[in-house]
């Protein structure tokens, strides 16, 4: 390769918030002096919707939103057309992350059905002769605090047969009795889920105890809309069949980029929910579910 | 033969006292060679692994160092590299550094705990199976659960997540039908590809082994592995902990300054901390808990990273994560690891240490319960084989508890212990973890536990055998001791199973010893040996049995009590493998050695002793090596010379008559005989004040036989040499003459046979120089050997001379010419009117012949012989390649002619002023040496008598260099 080009943003994490300056350098190494026709960064912020398989004949009919839904875009000229010296050059570069009007930055998230991304363009426009070099980074963008937003909401639960729904055959299960509480379904979004479960007794021997974190994401506009919840991650909190009797904390670290505050638009909808899933030796399987709401500090 | 050579006569007396040196007092304060090397001061310490020199103190008058016990004083290299090498003991020789480093944190626990890597080896050697295992490195089952439930995933949206969970794109890997080595040699594999993924920048790989690795933890199959499969998989999880670390320690590298040991977090750059965060939360997404808890822990120091409480933070939160693990045994050894990672990272952090033992205990009554003992059933395993599992990781646990821990506490555990059914797995946790001293001081508490405790399948044997363990470390208090030691034999005594028997009562045949009599010990030996000999059950348990008895002689070691004990010789008796045996009569023969302070006549060791001593020489045979022999006999000769039987000569010689029959194949011992019995000789002479009765006479004769019948059986022939030599003087001064002559004339009859080359130390060397040693000390020794009344004029000396004549002398030395030389020197002091030295009460040939001129022309003729000999063999000489050895040669002769030559004879200061040419003639001589000489001789001339001198000076040119 000749001519490599490299984009970096100063912070390590590359997490920015509303309001402040995107800052970095585009770095160009060549063993030559590079000719080119002119060098320019392009920020851009956009929300892709993607169709799910169950539902797209009947969607597309009505709606056609399926294109992305732009936040924010800008484009500066680094580097007027001319020459670059040999070695490495380092350009530096500026945004202000700054929305207009009433709109708000979305915090960057990675769905299955919803993805909001943010990403620093470098294009490198040269002669006929030559390719055009492009280098595309990921940034990150977490949305301001929401203090108001966050209220302790703790949960309570016990988990019976008879506090289930959607059995089959009532009479053909276990019985067991599990107890716990969630010290909130409001969270903050850099804390862990929080509490604890005992399962204070069991006919039939406990095999796993699981959290799956699942997104509900919806998609949809006026004329119709498309809901789907999938898995993110399951979180094993207990393997076997544990003591009776004794709490065993329920924790689970919400993943960067996978999960984002609870967004709601005119657009589409991002929420969580968490299902408490206890497997039975016997192969019964009991899920318990709580809606969550996160939030940034 | 043109030359008549006259001897210079002497007068020894006014010689010696003209060149006598004049006396200087010697002040012991200064440096000797042979002093122990002192160090004063070093100024570092970091020269410590080359032990030779560095760690005397500089009081030198102390005890001396022996230079090369103190290479072996734990530091020699070899052994540093066995146990670098050895894959099972040691862990990653990084980690000697690593540990060191967090020993200087001041935080870090000291050397007086017990560290992990002494324990593994151990838990490796104890808990082992017959049965195949498996590992099932199942990668790639989490994928497919993905790939069905969101089928409209796209490629690009597929999550770093779900990669973590498969090494290899899909790959799922079981291996079955292992055997235990086989499957520690996987898992040494799988700790390879590990250090090889990180080193080839594949992190998620490498995180990827290790979940994968910590995932075999929460397979319990062949249960009785487990243990082992713990630590091997542990290791493995602390050399990931130590790769994280590290990486991101020289990511802080800044401008290459490190940082310092104990950073705070606010000095970690930004990149630094990103990358710990990320590695925490790629942790906290694994999915099974097991692994999860695992890594995590594995990781725990990172957390200095971050913030200043994060370790104080996790730990609790680990701790009560365990509780999610159904499996009591797996979750004890998950409490263990958390245990081991927090002390070493955080020792003061007691609180989760404690916490982890209450889970423990909140979460015993699992273990009865009835998952876990359908699992036995279908492992087929007894309970007092699974409760043993738990042993290591509740002794961890509780040793980590009780490291510096108050009494208070300890006696609060203990209480909670008691209060869960007195549990004997616990009790024994408690007594292999808590102090020695906490637990001697309670003995008899601890005794009235065990009695009470419910066993509920955990052998009684081994909390008796913690106790004593205990007991034999601290000592309980005095008026309890006879009773500890009543009931705890009581329960012993009635074990029916010889292995659990021996186990027992090794560990405490070391309490009786140290706080009983003889009269205890006795019994209790008798009790052994009662035990193990029914079906021959000692075969099976040679260890203890030589553990016990290294224990009773460590305790008792004056041997007249040690063999007034009964039993001890039946108890030795037990012994009937041969190596074993011999291994255990070197220990006697040791602590004899070093202990026994007076020589004895005692009948009793004697018998004892010499029967052990005969043990030890029988085991000797064709295949034995060299430094076993040499160790043998060094221990039978250390105990030959502790044998004394006061002024009974006669019991003394019979002695070492038995000891030579015994001791035949052992020639150093044979050698030592020879000596001692020589020493007998002498030492009758000293008493008799050199006047022997008719009586000692016959004596003496019979050791100087002794010695003359056991020398030929020697096979090293200067080894037999010198000892007809030696014999030979101390026969001659017992005034056995006759006796003296066969010893020199077997010694004369012996030097043609001695070879070129002889074998020392394994190499094959010239022996001319030994040779000539010799026959040099044979000479003097040959001056004062009066001639045999019927045998010619000197007999012995013409006869040496002959042989070497015709000894087939290395082809370009002058080693003959050389012992010609010196048999002109013993030739000049036969010839003197009075000799230098005598043998007291023996007539030497000047007595006897009373110069004689027969006597002085028979010395003269052989003179004249050799000197023509000496003359031949310097024409010979004068060839180019051999002038320097020619001049050398010269100047020696001359030297001689100076030093015993009357030069008043013209014929022979004719002879020294050519060889003084000869030695210049061709520019070989130093100049140096020239110079000296022709001062001495001008010096010399000073002196009465002498005045010849000063015109020999005059003749002698210097050759000046050119």
């Amino acid at each position: 390769m000749g001519t490599a080009l490299d984009v970096r943003v100063k912070r390590a994490g590359k997490v920015y918030r509303d309001g402040e300056i995107l800052s970095g350098v585009v770095v160009i190494t060549s063993k030559d002096t590079v000719q080119h026709q002119g060098i320019s960064l392009t920020m851009e912020g956009s929300v892709n919707l993607q169709l799910s398989a169950k539902n797209v004949g009947v969607f597309e009919a009505f709606c056609n939103t399926a294109k992305p839904i732009q936040i924010i875009s800008s484009t500066i000229e680094m580097v007027k057309p001319g020459k670059l010296p040999s070695g490495k050059t380092e350009i530096p570069f500026e945004f202000p992350l700054q929305m207009k009007g009433n709109k708000v930055l979305y915090e960057t998230y990675h769905g299955v059905f919803v993805n909001i991304q943010y990403t620093l363009r470098c294009d490198m426009r040269r002669s006929l002769l030559a390719k055009d070099l492009t280098k595309t980074c990921e940034f990150i963008v977490h949305s301001l605090s929401q203090k108001e937003k966050l209220l302790p909401s703790p949960v309570d639960f016990t988990i019976t047969p008879e506090t289930l729904q959607n059995v089959k055959e009532r009479a053909s299960l276990p019985k067991f009795l599990i107890r716990g509480h969630l010290n909130s379904t409001n969270c903050v979004i850099t804390q862990p889920l929080s509490g604890e479960l005992v399962v204070e007794s069991a006919e039939a021997a406990v095999k796993s105890i699981e959290l799956q974190l699942v997104r509900v994401e919806t998609c949809g506009c006026a004329e119709g809309y498309a809901r789907d919840a999938t898995e993110i991650q399951n979180i094993q909190i207990a393997d076997g069949d544990v003591c009776r009797g004794l709490p065993i904390p329920i924790h689970m670290v919400f993943p960067r980029l996978f999960t984002c505050p609870t967004l709601e638009t005119t657009n589409f909808k991002v929420e969580f929910e968490v299902n408490i899933v206890v497997l039975l030796h016997d192969d019964h399987l009991i899920t318990e579910n709580f809606p969550l709401k996160l939030c940034r500090m | 033969s043109y030359f008549l050579r006259h001897a210079r006569s002497r007068n020894y007396v006014s010689e010696s006292e003209v060149c006598k040196l004049e006396s200087v007092p010697l002040d012991f304060g200064d440096y000797h060679p042979l002093k122990p090397i002192t160090v004063t001061e070093s100024k570092t310490k970091k020269m410590n692994r080359k032990g030779s020199t560095s760690s005397t103190s500089s009081s030198s008058s102390s005890s001396l160092l022996d230079p090369l016990s103190s290479v072996l004083d734990g530091t020699d290299p070899l052994s540093l590299f066995a146990a670098a090498a050895d894959p099972v003991t040691a862990a990653p020789p990084t980690d000697g550094a690593r540990r060191k480093r967090d020993k200087d944190e001041g935080s870090a626990v000291g050397s007086d705990f017990e560290p992990w890597s002494s324990k593994r080896g151990e838990i490796l050697a104890r808990y082992t199976t017959t049965e195949k295992l498996s590992i099932n490195l199942y990668m790639g089952s989490e994928k497919g659960k993905t790939t069905t439930t969101g089928s409209a995933v796209s490629e690009k949206v597929r999550t770093r997540l779900e990669e973590l969970d498969d090494l290899e794109e899909g790959s799922q890997k079981e291996l079955l039908n292992l055997t235990q080595q086989d499957y520690m040699n996987r898992i040494e594999e799988l700790n390879q590809s590990l250090k090889d993924a990180w080193s080839s920048d594949q992190k998620v790989k490498a995180l990827k082994i290790v979940i994968q690795c910590s995932k075999l933890l929460s397979d319990t199959t062949v249960i009785q592995f487990y243990p082992s499969k713990f630590v091997l998989i542990t290791d493995i999880l602390d050399t990931f902990g130590k790769l994280v670390y590290e990486r991101i320690l020289s990511m802080c590298v800044d401008n290459g300054v490190s940082l310092p040991d104990n950073f705070s977090p606010e000095s970690v750059n930004d990149t630094a901390k990103e990358t710990c965060l990320n590695w925490f939360f790629k942790i906290a997404s694994i999915r099974e808990l097991i692994p999860r808890f695992y890594v995590e822990a594995a990781i725990l120091k990172c957390n200095k990273f971050l913030s200043k409480t994060g370790i104080s933070e996790c730990l609790p939160r680990l701790t009560s994560m365990i509780r999610g693990i159904g499996d009591p045994l797996v979750a004890v050894y998950a409490r263990a690891y958390l245990c081991r990672v927090g002390m070493e990272v955080a020792p003061q952090l007691k609180e989760s240490l404690n916490k982890n033992f209450f889970d423990f205990l909140l979460t015993f009554k699992q273990i009865h319960g009835d998952t876990v003992q359908n699992q036995l059933v279908v492992q087929c395993v007894e309970i007092p084989l699974y409760l043993t599992l738990y042993s290591p990781a509740i002794d961890w646990i509780l040793q980590c508890i009780a490291y510096h821990a108050p009494d208070v506490l300890l006696t609060e555990m203990m209480e909670r212990c008691k209060k869960l059914g007195n549990n004997a797995l616990l009790l024994n946790s408690v007594m292999s973890a808590f102090r020695a001293e906490f637990i001697a001081a309670r003995s008899m508490d601890f005794i009235g536990m065990i009695k009470e405790c419910d066993e509920s399948g955990f052998p009684k044997h081994l909390l008796f055998r913690s106790l004593g363990l205990n007991l034999a470390l601290a000592d309980p208090p005095e008026n309890d001791r006879l009773q500890i030691l009543n009931e705890a034999w009581k329960v012993i005594t009635k074990l029916k199973n010889p292995q659990d028997y021996i186990n027992c009562a090794e560990v405490w045949v070391e309490y009786t010893c140290r706080h009983f009599t003889k009269r205890e010990v006795n019994t209790v030996l008798a009790d052994v040996i009662k035990h193990m000999t029914p079906d021959r059950a000692f075969e099976d348990a040679y260890p203890q049995l030589q553990s016990i008895i290294q224990k009773v002689i460590t305790y008792i070691y004056d041997f007249a009590l040690l063999f007034s004990v009964e039993k001890f010789l039946p108890f030795l008796d037990m012994f009937q493998k041969e190596s074993v045996r011999v291994e255990v009569c070197k220990c006697i023969m040791e602590s004899f050695i070093k202990h026994q302070q007076e020589s004895t006549k005692d009948p009793v060791i004697l018998n004892a002793l010499l029967h052990v001593c005969k043990t030890m020489h029988d085991s000797v045979n064709a295949l034995t090596l060299e430094d076993e022999k040499r160790m043998l006999a060094a221990l039978i000769n250390g105990f030959i010379k502790m044998v004394s039987f006061g002024r009974d000569f006669e019991q003394q010689l019979s002695f070492y008559v038995e000891a030579r029959s015994m001791f035949c194949n052992l020639e150093p011992v044979l050698v030592q005989l020879i000596h001692s019995v020589n020493q007998l000789a002498m030492e009758t002479r000293r008493v008799m004040k050199g006047n022997h009765s008719r009586k000692t006479a016959a004596f003496v004769r019979a050791c100087v036989a002794f010695c003359f019948i056991t020398i030929p059986s020697l096979s090293s022939i200067f080894t037999r040499l010198n000892l007809y030599l030696h014999s030979g003087q101390v026969a001659l001064a017992n005034q056995c003459l006759s006796q003296a002559d066969a010893f020199f004339k077997a010694a004369v009859s012996l030097v043609p046979e001695v070879p070129k080359m002889i074998s020392i130390d394994g190499k094959m060397r010239p022996s001319d120089a030994f040779l000539l040693e010799f026959l040099c000390n044979f000479f003097s020794t040959l001056l004062v050997v009066p001639d045999h009344p019927e045998q010619g004029v000197l007999f012995l000396v013409r006869g040496l001379l002959n042989v070497i004549q015709d000894y087939t002398w290395e082809d370009n030395s002058d080693d003959k010419v050389r012992i010609y030389t010196n048999v002109l020197h013993l030739l000049s002091a036969m010839a003197q009117e009075t000799f230098i030295y005598h043998v007291d009460k023996v007539d030497s040939n000047d007595a006897l012949y009373g110069g004689d001129s027969k006597f002085l022309a028979e010395i003269n003729k052989l003179s004249e012989t050799v000197v023509s000999q000496i003359l031949d063999h310097l024409k010979t000489l004068g060839k180019e390649e051999t002038l320097r050895r020619q001049s050398q040669l010269a100047l020696y002769f001359f030297n001689t002619i100076l030093a015993h030559g009357d030069l008043r004879n013209n014929r022979l200061n004719q002879l020294s002023v050519n060889l003084w040419n000869l030695a210049q003639k061709h520019g070989f001589a130093d100049t140096k040496t020239m110079v000296k000489t022709l001062e001495y001789i001008k010096r010399r001339s000073k002196q009465p008598d002498m005045s010849h001198c000063s015109e020999l000076a005059l003749r002698l040119p210097l050759q000046s260099r050119t």
